[in-house]
């Protein structure tokens, strides 16, 4: 029967040349967890999964499934089945056949393998094309072949290499919901690769955003979203203002900045001290409209930008020094009549901000 | 307008032409092959016969090809040769064609040079290096199995070409995912990529079979005292020519055309074949 | 060499590779050096082989340059090549520029067929059909005394005889490697160049040879390793009335080999021939600036 195997990544590295691929990647993906890579492309992430399958080894580190170290064996002895971005089905057999090949390379008769192949192809909604050619059927239930022919080898751990990205909207959808089914059904660990963070953020129980060949954060969609680790992330995740300065005073949990424009207060996780560099973000739905001299923190400028998106109207602000802000404002009727060039300021509550440290400051 | 007119007609002319001087020569000689005369030609036209395939002349002499014990020896000895080709020709290919496409080392390039170098080495040469080298090391003289030898060395490397052709349009990540599902590298090659080479293999084999059948440069060099039909041809044509050589074309001439018609039907059933997966 | 492993594994992978070493050793490599060596050894009876006479020098080489006779066969081989290579070049490239760009559906199907068939018709046939046709009672003998232009037959063997034999035996190696390669030309960029009010001589001479530069140093390559190369051709040629004059370099050597026994002379013209040969394969990427994959194909 299917079940989970956990996966530990242990300061694993990867390097082709001159090139790091991914550094130090210390990570672990729990039994039976949907996970999910994030990040734009070239940033590690179907290394990652190359390397956890066997196809590449790492330059350095250790990789372990269920706590054994994979070190010397190839990806045909891993209890992982990987779901190619291309799917690589194979064009010249049949789809029973495709879906029973784990099964033939297992050695297991031929009547068996069509009974278990049928039982699979039921799995994922293809009662009755096992006959057919590859070529016959369409995008959706291809992916569904591949999906069935990964699970036939009953794998403890899936990888899945942006397998929804050659489909189109509407059906990625579909095929979203419907992974994440397979995957509570079977219980087995599902390591998902993708750059779409709504694919992430809607089907995985973590995430790790990468860059750059680093794991940026680990973490549930919603505290990625919430306490972004980095400034990369939180502008690669969802929106985020970045602001730069120099803090000047920490106090508690809080903070001050000093920036171009001026103090902005924030929350301090990181515990920076005074005259540190910092990033201030700050997601554009927290932000508000001000009017009149309210004290708290405040970002001045002209209206550079108006866009009425119906529930809601995204403004942006440039400031004094060039740099924009986004405001994302509910449309409560209320909204003066901004108009582009007009001034207008901009603040948020330091709850909403937050203050990270520069990357590469230590 | 004018001007443009005499351009078509004069590209057409042009073109008639150049059809005219490849085909008229070799109507001629098939022509020939079916006229009533001593000496192959076409003209002056004595009358229809078959003699030259099977016949007798005034004094009761087997005149025709078929009635020809050596020729029929050459035959036999040009299929061994070439099924000897096929033989030698198709693994050592697919091998080249493998090893080129997987490696990845600098020699790379330089290593592509010398594999294909026999296609661009005078025939002759080949037939001559062969009979040296395994003439003095391997003691082995001219004969079948050097002409197997000889004529491998550059139609390998056509084969190899071909396969190697095929292989880029492989998707590797079908190997990948073959392994993935735990196939071993012998599954993997027989279930996966030696059925997706399998229509290369077939026109290869049928390449390699018409080039030896139809080699003459080379062999020459290495056949020793043996006899093959193109040999046989040539020795015809220069001691004791009857039409009987012209019949020997025409057999040929029609072999050839059903093996170019078998190749192309091939090449174009594979072709739609992997339009229809692409699609 | 570990990629051949890792794609392979261990059983397919070593039988790749000895495959691969076994062909480029001893069907490649070797017979070629083993073919040099003896071209620099003298002709010797066998029980003085390996003695002390048995010295490497180029001795065969300054024969081959002393004798006129084999001099002046070699010389006139290589520039007749060359002459049927230009030939054929000329002959061919309005035609495969015809059936690449001008020619479309199904005549150009037909057409590309019909360069098809006769490539596969073997090269002994394709010079006999023309030795028919200059031969003393042949076609064209028959046809010049029946319009009366001559009264007795004349006899057409002779290099130019041979040279005719050679372009018609080899044309279709010129015209497919041309074909493919102005078939590949985007069609708009001749519309493009005549569209800018370029003449037609300008835009072959601008537009489709620039494009066309590896298959035109392809079929050169190809028809004049051919035609230099052949023993075929010039052989049955020779049979003709008056073709005894037109030997080739490909005779000398296959004479020198099995009537006179004289194998290393016969392996150092052979590698003089080769040497020519490889020239002319530089000159030709030279000139064309194609590497070696453009060129094996």
């Amino acid at each position: 029967m299917l079940s989970g195997q956990s996966i530990t990544l242990e300061q694993v590295s990867m390097e082709f040349g001159d090139f790091v691929a991914v550094r130090n990647a210390d990570l672990h993906i729990e039994a039976g967890e949907f996970f999910s890579f994030l990040g734009p492309s070239g940033c590690g992430k179907t290394t990652i999964l190359r390397l956890i399958s066997g196809f590449n080894e790492p330059t350095g580190g250790v990789i372990r499934i269920g706590g054994a170290d994979m070190a010397g064996i190839g990806p045909n002895r891993r209890p992982t089945a990987l779901i190619f971005q291309n799917l690589a089905l194979f064009p010249l057999m049949k789809v029973w056949e495709n879906v029973a090949f784990g099964l033939e390379a297992r050695g297991v008769a031929r009547a068996e393998r069509r009974r278990r192949a049928a039982s699979l192809l039921e799995l994922v909604a293809l009662e009755g094309q096992g006959e057919k050619l590859v070529s016959a059927l369409s995008g959706g239930q291809r992916q569904r072949v591949a999906i069935a022919r990964a699970l036939a080898v009953e794998p403890a751990v899936l990888l899945l290499d942006e397998p929804l990205s050659a489909l189109d909207l509407k059906l990625r959808q579909k095929m979203r919901a419907e992974l994440r089914t397979i995957q509570q059904k079977t219980g087995v660990t599902f390591v998902y690769i993708t750059h779409d963070q709504g694919e992430a953020l809607t089907m995985s129980d973590r995430i790790a955003v990468m860059s750059q060949g680093r794991i940026e954060q680990v973490g549930t969609a919603d505290a990625i979203y919430r306490e972004p680790a980095s400034a990369f992330v939180a502008t690669f995740v969802g929106e985020s203002n970045v602001l730069a300065g120099r803090v000047t005073r920490a106090a508690g949990d809080e903070a001050m900045l000093e920036t171009a424009q001026g103090g902005l207060a924030g929350r301090n996780p990181h515990g920076l001290e005074g005259g540190a560099r910092a990033q201030l973000v700050v997601r554009p739905e927290r932000c508000r409209l001000l009017d009149g001299e309210a004290p708290g923190n405040r970002l001045a400028g002209t209206v550079e930008r108006l866009d009425f998106e119906g529930a809601f109207v995204s403004l942006v602000v440039r400031l004094a020094d060039g740099t924009e802000v986004a405001a994302q404002l509910a449309n409560d009727g209320e909204l003066p009549r901004l108009k582009a060039g007009t001034p207008a300021t901009i603040g948020f509550p330091p709850e909403a901000a937050l203050l990270l440290p520069v990357a590469g400051d230590g | 307008m004018s001007t443009r007119r005499l351009v078509d007609l004069f590209v057409h002319a042009y073109l008639a032409l150049f059809f005219a001087y490849l085909f008229l020569p070799l109507a001629f000689m098939v022509a020939a092959a079916f006229n009533d005369s001593r000496f192959p030609t076409m003209l002056p036209w004595q009358g229809f016969t078959l003699d030259w395939f099977w016949g007798f002349d005034s004094r009761g002499r087997a005149v025709g090809l078929f009635q020809d014990g050596r020729m029929g020896m050459a035959i036999w000895n040009s299929v061994l040769i070439g099924l000897g080709v096929i033989l030698v020709s198709i693994p050592v290919g697919l091998a080249g064609a493998l090893f080129l496409q997987t490696i990845r080392t600098r020699a790379k390039s330089f290593l592509y040079g010398v594999m294909v170098s026999p296609i661009l080495t005078p025939g002759v040469i080949l037939g001559i290096s062969t009979l040296v080298f395994w003439r003095y090391v391997f003691d082995v003289g001219g004969g079948l199995v050097l002409a197997v030898i000889a004529q491998s060395t550059f139609i390998a490397a056509y084969c190899m070409l071909l396969f190697l052709a095929r292989l880029e349009r492989f998707d590797r990540t079908q190997e990948e995912a073959a392994l993935d599902l735990g196939a071993s590298h012998g599954l993997m090659l027989r279930r996966v990529m030696l059925p997706f080479l399998r229509p290369a293999l077939l026109s290869g084999a049928v390449l390699a079979f018409l080039q030896s059948f139809e080699n003459y440069n080379t062999t020459l060099f290495v056949i020793g005292i043996e006899d093959t039909l193109t040999l046989n041809i040539a020795t015809r044509v220069r001691l004791g020519l009857t039409p009987a050589v012209n019949a020997i074309g025409v057999i040929m001439i029609a072999l050839t055309i059903a093996g170019a018609i078998l190749y192309e039907i091939l090449r174009r059933r594979e072709a739609r074949r992997s339009a229809v997966l692409a699609g | 060499m570990a990629e051949l492993f890792r794609r392979l594994g261990a059983v397919a992978g070593a039988l790749v590779l000895g495959t691969v070493i076994l062909w480029v050793l001893f069907l490649v490599v070797l017979p070629q050096l083993f073919m040099v060596d003896m071209s620099l050894r003298p002709h010797l009876p066998v029980p003085e082989q390996g003695g002390p006479a048995d010295v490497r020098s180029l001795a065969n080489y300054a024969t081959l340059f002393a004798n006129d006779l084999h001099r002046g066969i070699f010389l006139r081989t290589i520039l007749s090549a060359a002459l049927v290579t230009v030939l054929a070049l000329l002959v061919c490239y309005p035609v495969a520029y015809y059936l690449a760009q001008v020619a479309r559906g199904p005549t150009a199907a037909l057409l590309v067929l019909g360069l098809v068939v006769p490539f596969w018709v073997n090269e002994i046939l394709r010079t006999f059909s023309w030795f028919l046709i200059l031969s003393r009672n042949g076609l064209l003998n028959q046809v010049l005394m029946g319009l009366g232009l001559t009264e007795a037959p004349l006899n057409m063997g002779g290099v130019g005889a041979v040279m005719v034999g050679m372009v018609y035996a080899y044309i279709l190696f010129m015209v497919f490697p041309l074909y493919n390669a102005i078939e590949s030309l985007d069609r708009n960029q001749i519309e493009a160049a005549r569209d800018l009010g370029a003449s037609w001589p300008r835009i072959h001479a601008r537009v489709v040879v620039p494009h066309a530069k590896p298959g035109i140093a392809v079929g050169c390559i190809m028809t004049f390793m051919l035609a230099a190369g052949t023993v075929a051709v010039p052989q049955l040629l020779e049979a003709l009335p008056g073709g005894t004059n037109a030997r080739w370099f490909t005779q000398v050597i296959y004479s020198l080999f099995f009537d006179g026994g004289d194998w290393n002379s016969g392996a150092a013209y052979a590698f003089a021939l080769l040497v020519s040969c490889v020239i002319f394969i530089f000159v030709m990427m030279r000139v064309f600036r194609v590497g070696i994959a453009d060129v094996a194909k």
